[in-house]
């Protein structure tokens, strides 16, 4: 009991700080996501008395000291602002209403008649909006719009014009860039780890060491030192022109095949790695028998290695795909304007927008992706026979 | 087939290096360009990473946020570590899996939490929000290695100094914290070098006094590259060969010593 009691001891600083610093920011910027913005939290008083009201019988006098008071509360433009957008969305004419009623109130401390004010205040529908809008703190208005979604006014869901969001095509674009970075990483991962595993000695430790001194090497050091083989002066181009290979340089840098060239090295060793322990595993005289029992090798390739050693091209294949899909600084620095990936979105929302809600809805998108790649990689990893 | 073997495995090492050794002569170009040919050699750039104001106060920054990562993370991680050898404990193994999900999350999306939430704190732009911004991401390495080191303790040996009258805490420290030792140190390289090579978080919860190299490194690769990136990558280089060299030392001096 004491025993146990000393190991909790132990784990909890840990724990603690990992609750405050890494689960509480999560759920941060996923319960940004899904609450409503400003409409709520700016008027507690109307939707209080709002969430009684029937929305169709005639607006009354409480109804309005209760939207007065709030906006009286309210002194900065921002919020103002926020409602008003808001508001205007779900009911044309907000705009001119509110900047009318908010000068109103901030001139005039006592009771004020809103409906003498502007006989719109009279209007259900104008109510029904302020209703609707403050009844829910929550809403999926982002987490649609991350999928290029949203609802009608009559609360379906609908997708949106294609000009209206680009959303889907980052997304198919994080996709097409990290599957296709995964397969340039089996490509030549597969082959690399069968060579190392094949070699002996010094050979295999020259291999590994190839493999293992990048991974080590700082993400900035190795992005930085693509920048300048792939330049249009870089080494790349002048020794294919030194070759009489191509005539003018290729463009490498800022596109698509920069980047996938440059994320493929950053990641490769996440390839090779696993499914060297694998092939290191298979006893070594399985190939001489099946060709003892005549088999040529291409088909002890096919019917023997290459069934046995899946199970690291898998475990590579899913970290190399997780790791990719959520990659910032590689597109950011390697990348054009069309190979920005979701991460550079979600960073756009958060630093330069400053639209929280979105941002957290494309994290959400993304987390999920990579939890679940994350969790189908720690299944196939713990339930097989035990790793070297 | 053999020679196909040799040609693939020279190109594929040739990919994978290449990138690692071109950046490296480029440190000491006398040239404002980033590019080959070195038209003359000189230490300019690495004058440059000392003397302007932007550069140094960047080294001075990582220097100061690594050391305190490494120490934040060396603790956490140990501490935990230690903790989950007690194999009673409920939950052992859903709390392994938690330790190590930092590593998994994207960086960015950690990022757009941890801006909230410090800007709330009052942590956002302060050296201790970036210190526990990078311990959050560094501390699964710590773990990891000292959990490692701790799995090759056998508990025969501490039943051994118990039953032969020394304290829980004497045992601690005598057996068990030596032959915990090289992966405690490992864990803190490894700590230093993820807070040392850390941008994304630093972006989001950095403020402009709270630039670090990497940071640095960063914009300077975006805005206006120039060589002194390279003599920045061949200070990480040499760093990373040197924190390399450290961890196999301590490694191989530990296997000696083992039965």
């Amino acid at each position: 009991m004491g025993k146990r009691l000393a190991a909790i001891g132990l784990i909890a600083p840990l724990l603690v700080f990992l609750a405050l610093f890494f689960v509480w920011p999560l759920a941060i910027m996923m319960s940004n996501a899904v609450s409503s913005p400003g409409a709520v939290r700016a008027l507690p008083a109307t939707a209080e008395v709002l969430g009684d009201w029937d929305r169709t019988s005639p607006p009354t006098a409480e109804m309005q000291t209760a939207l007065v008071d709030d906006l009286r509360a309210i002194d900065d433009d921002q919020t103002v602002g926020d409602i008003t957008r808001q508001l205007n969305s779900a009911k044309s004419g907000f705009r001119t209403l509110m900047a009318k009623t908010v000068s109103a109130v901030r001139e005039d401390t006592g009771a004020l008649d809103l409906v003498a004010l502007d006989k719109r205040w009279g209007q259900v529908p104008f109510w029904q909006a302020i209703a609707a809008a403050t009844a829910s703190p929550y809403t999926d208005r982002n987490l649609l719009a991350a999928i290029d979604m949203a609802r009608s006014p009559t609360g379906e869901i609908v997708s949106l014009p294609a000009t209206a969001s680009a959303n889907l095509a980052i997304l198919q674009r994080t996709f097409v860039i990290a599957a296709g970075t995964t397969l340039a990483c089996i490509l030549i991962g597969f082959p690399y780890a069968m060579v190392a595993a094949s070699a002996t000695g010094w050979k295999r430790q020259a291999m590994l060491a190839a493999v293992l001194l990048p991974l080590w090497t700082s993400l900035l050091v190795r992005t930085a030192a693509w920048f300048i083989l792939l330049q249009d002066s870089g080494l790349i181009n002048r020794l294919l022109q030194a070759l009489g290979l191509i005539d003018a340089p290729l463009a490498l840098l800022f596109n698509r095949t920069g980047v996938i060239i440059a994320m493929t090295h950053v990641l490769l060793p996440f390839m090779v790695l696993p499914i060297f322990s694998v092939l290191i595993a298979i006893p070594a005289n399985l190939l001489p028998a099946a060709a003892s029992l005549g088999a040529n090798p291409l088909r002890a390739f096919w019917r023997v290695l290459l069934p046995l050693s899946l199970r690291g091209v898998v475990s590579g294949s899913l970290l190399v795909f997780m790791a990719a899909i959520g990659y910032y600084i590689t597109p950011a620095l390697i990348g054009g304007p069309t190979d920005q990936m979701i991460s550079s979105v979600i960073a756009f929302y958060a630093t330069g927008a400053a639209n929280w809600g979105m941002a957290g809805a494309l994290g959400i998108v993304l987390l999920v992706a990579t939890i679940a790649l994350y969790v189908v990689y720690d299944r196939l990893s713990s339930s097989g026979t035990e790793r070297p | 087939m053999r020679v196909l073997k040799i040609t693939f495995a020279l190109a594929a090492m040739t990919f994978l290096l290449a990138p690692l050794v071109a950046i490296l002569p480029l440190a000491f170009t006398s040239s404002v360009f980033l590019n080959y040919p070195v038209p003359s050699y000189s230490t300019r750039w690495f004058a440059e990473l000392f003397t302007a104001d932007v550069w140094r106060r960047a080294i001075i920054n990582s220097l100061v946020i690594g050391l305190g990562v490494t120490v934040l993370a060396t603790v956490l991680g140990t501490l935990a570590a230690l903790g989950l050898r007690e194999r009673k404990l409920l939950f052992s193994g859903f709390l392994r899996t938690t330790f190590l999900l930092p590593m998994v999350v994207p960086a960015v999306v950690l990022g757009v939490g941890m801006q909230l939430l410090f800007v709330r704190m009052g942590l956002a732009n302060s050296y201790l929000g970036v210190i526990f911004a990078h311990t959050v991401i560094a501390v699964p390495f710590v773990f990891v290695n000292v959990a490692a080191a701790l799995q090759g303790v056998d508990t025969r040996v501490e039943r051994a100094a118990a039953s032969l009258g020394a304290s829980p805490i004497t045992t601690f420290r005598r057996v068990t914290l030596p032959l915990a030792i090289p992966g405690i140190v490992s864990g803190a390289v490894f700590a230093f070098a993820t807070s040392l090579d850390e941008v994304v978080l630093t972006l989001f919860v950095a403020g402009p006094n709270q630039r670090t190299l990497a940071r640095q490194m960063f914009s300077t690769i975006r805005e206006n590259i120039s060589p002194a990136i390279a003599a920045a990558a061949f200070l990480f280089i040499v760093g990373t060969v040197l924190a390399a060299l450290a961890v196999l030392l301590i490694r191989r001096g530990n296997t000696r010593r083992a039965p």
